[in-house]
């Protein structure tokens, strides 16, 4: 009844060339992306299985010496669990200070944020190395802060700020802070200000609006941005190296060592999957806590 | 359980721009009181105030004679409803309407019991468990209602809460608000833009423009007699015609104007509102309480249920008048270019101030 006027078989029509149309365009979307997938299995998949491929052998041998090695050494035990505590407290001090900023970010007009966003992320511009560099002419013993604490007589005797943990964690943090708050800062930007004024209008102080509403509303951004930072932590080199004055070792040195010292490749490689196992265990946790999916498509 | 809002001399301006000149307003215990005007005429400016999410410069609001303006907006006891209806995503639809509850600690039973209640006024006792982003806008918008009148608050603040609705929603939705504040009884305060929604549902209804409010009556009074021009022409379609007035007689392109009741008083500048629903066509016959106005038909629109006939007068203005579609009438209808006499029966003229014109 609705058309009269179509020929017989009307529905036929154009039918094979539209088809071939819609095949074209999906052809030429996945050959645009094909340059990066190449890119991916070059520079990361084929050399990363190279590397667990050598993580097998051991002195020309193939076994698990490697592996066994890790268990039988108390020393490589305390490296992993120093790694994983200095990742886990930089991630709560990033949280600590990051969460402000990227709360006052949410609440300023959009132009004032976009001039503070950019304070968190010149640093970025700026080599790691660099600002390594530049935190240990502050910390040292004639460093910055200790001619300034002693000039004011705060204290007599400098603090030892650089060249152990206290300096690790302290550079650390400074280079981990923007990629905990620009996660967070995007969720929090997309959380409505109606939001909260309705739980103040139904009787919420402005504490516990931000506990029942503000805070679940912002864990996708909070965990995605502890996540990273956590998980870079676990692999960081540069500023341990630099800031921890050889007091301080973590996994990647001893990779480091392996390699460059020793010329042992498989055991640097097998240090390197472990980590890599530890990773995708965090992963894992998460995602069956809070649901990985849910963080990630906001 | 209802009470009273008195606002005086209200005052915010932002920078150069006055958002609230000085506004006063009594609504009465109970009263379904209505705020009407464009954007940037300061209406949620006002609602705002009134839920304390905006500071005035200046003034004094108290209900049933205890001042607000300094309490914090979680401790006034005020239920709203949200433009976007602000429901906590991270919520069901049953803790959204029993946060209220909980935050004066209500026991969960207790909870769960009044939100199944409250819902249940809004038809939607049985999406209890579901997800805010199950929902669709008409559900939305009716939990939001739930939790806005849940802990019973004396005052219920809306802000545009059907703008997001197709129009057959909206107006469905306008009837049931209605009811539920019959129901209820709450003083409450509505904002809208659509002046049809303010008619529909208010007791009475503030029109406002620039940050002052011009006219504060009933939908009737504010329709049919409106204070001045903006009023006249923000609410419903109008013609404005030009009048000249001597003494008490008033004339409009030289023939004398009959006036209704009440309409006579006065001197200065005058128009005459005339609305396009409330002119008919005269034929041969002569009627003798019309005000025959003569012209020649433009254009005519047809609109389904109305058909809209353009005139231009031999005066030089053009007016809009609106006939039903019956196919008598539609059959009756004049034609483009043909002269035509339109009449305006002397109990529907409105003459409306000029020097008030903004």
């Amino acid at each position: 009844m609705h058309d009269m006027t179509a020929p017989q078989g009307g529905h036929a029509l154009n039918r094979k060339e539209l088809a071939a149309d819609e095949r074209r365009e999906k052809r030429q979307i996945l050959g645009l992306s094909l340059p990066a997938a190449a890119i991916i299995l070059v520079l990361l998949v084929i050399p990363v299985g190279w590397l667990f491929a050598l993580s097998f052998v051991s002195n020309g041998e193939i076994g698990l010496a490697n592996y066994t090695r890790m268990i039988e050494y108390s020393a490589y035990l305390s490296i992993f669990s120093t790694t994983i505590l200095i990742s886990l407290f930089v991630t709560l001090l990033c949280i600590v200070l990051g969460y402000p900023v990227a709360y006052l970010l949410g609440q300023m007009p959009p132009r004032l944020a976009t001039i503070g966003l950019a304070f968190v992320i010149i640093p970025f511009w700026t080599s790691i190395l660099v600002r390594t560099y530049a935190w240990l002419v502050i910390l040292q013993r004639q460093g910055i802060v200790n001619d300034a604490l002693i000039g004011i007589g705060l204290i007599d005797e400098p603090l030892r700020l650089a060249h152990n943990l206290t300096g690790t964690v302290i550079g650390m943090t400074h280079v981990m802070l923007p990629f905990l708050v620009l996660p967070l800062y995007a969720t929090v930007r997309n959380i409505d200000g109606d939001l909260m004024r309705a739980a103040n209008n139904m009787g919420a102080s402005p504490a516990r609006a931000f506990r029942d509403v503000f805070l679940p509303l912002s864990m996708p951004g909070l965990i995605a941005g502890s996540l990273l930072v956590f998980i870079l932590c676990l692999g960081f080199y540069v500023t341990p190296q630099i800031l921890g004055g050889g007091r301080v070792i973590m996994v990647s040195m001893k990779i480091q060592q392996n390699v460059q010292t020793y010329f042992d490749w498989g055991a640097g490689s097998a240090l390197g999957v472990v980590l890599l196992l530890i990773v995708f265990a965090i992963f894992y946790l998460v995602h069956r806590l809070a649901g990985l999916d849910r963080i990630f498509a906001r | 359980m209802a009470c009273s809002i008195t606002i005086r001399d209200v005052r915010k301006t932002y920078g150069q721009f006055v958002a609230l000149d000085s506004v006063a307003l009594d609504i009465a215990p109970g009263e379904f009181l209505t705020l009407l005007g464009p954007s940037g005429s300061g209406k949620t400016t006002l609602l705002m105030i009134l839920a304390g999410f905006i500071r005035p410069e200046a003034g004094s609001i108290t209900v049933d004679s205890d001042e607000i303006l300094r309490k914090p907006p979680h401790l006034r006891n005020i239920g709203m409803v949200f433009q976007n209806y602000a429901l906590f995503p991270h919520m069901s639809v049953g803790e959204n309407v029993g946060y209220p509850l909980k935050l004066r600690k209500v026991g969960a039973a207790e909870r769960y019991e009044r939100a199944r209640e409250a819902l249940k006024l809004v038809q939607l006792d049985h999406l209890m468990d579901r997800r805010i982003n199950q929902l669709s806008g008409g559900q939305r918008q009716r939990v939001a209602l739930a939790r806005a009148i849940v802990f019973e608050p004396q005052i219920l603040l809306m802000d545009e809460p059907l703008s997001a609705l197709d129009k057959k929603l909206r107006e469905q939705m306008q009837i049931e608000l209605k009811h539920l504040h019959d129901r209820l009884g709450m003083t409450t305060v509505y904002v809208t833009h659509d002046q049809r929604e303010a008619l529909t549902m208010s007791d009475r209804v503030a029109v406002m423009n620039h940050g002052h409010i011009l006219q504060v009556a009933p939908p009737r009074e504010i329709y049919e007699r409106p204070c001045d021009r903006f009023v006249a022409d923000f609410v419903g379609e109008s013609n404005f015609l030009p009048v000249e007035m001597r003494g008490d007689a008033a004339t409009f392109g030289g023939a004398p104007l009959q006036l209704a009741e009440g309409q006579s008083a006065g001197s200065g500048n005058k128009a005459l509102l005339v609305r396009p629903e409330k002119l008919d066509i005269l034929g041969a016959t002569p009627a003798p309480e019309h005000n025959p106005i003569d012209g020649t038909v433009e254009e005519l629109v047809y609109q389904g249920e109305t058909m809209l006939i353009y005139v231009t007068l031999t005066s030089g203005e053009t007016i809009a008048l609106r006939r039903g579609t019956r196919q008598q009438a539609l059959s009756e209808m004049p034609r483009v270019g043909e002269p035509i006499r339109l009449g305006l029966h002397r109990d529907d003229t409105v003459l409306i101030d000029e020097a008030a014109h903004a």
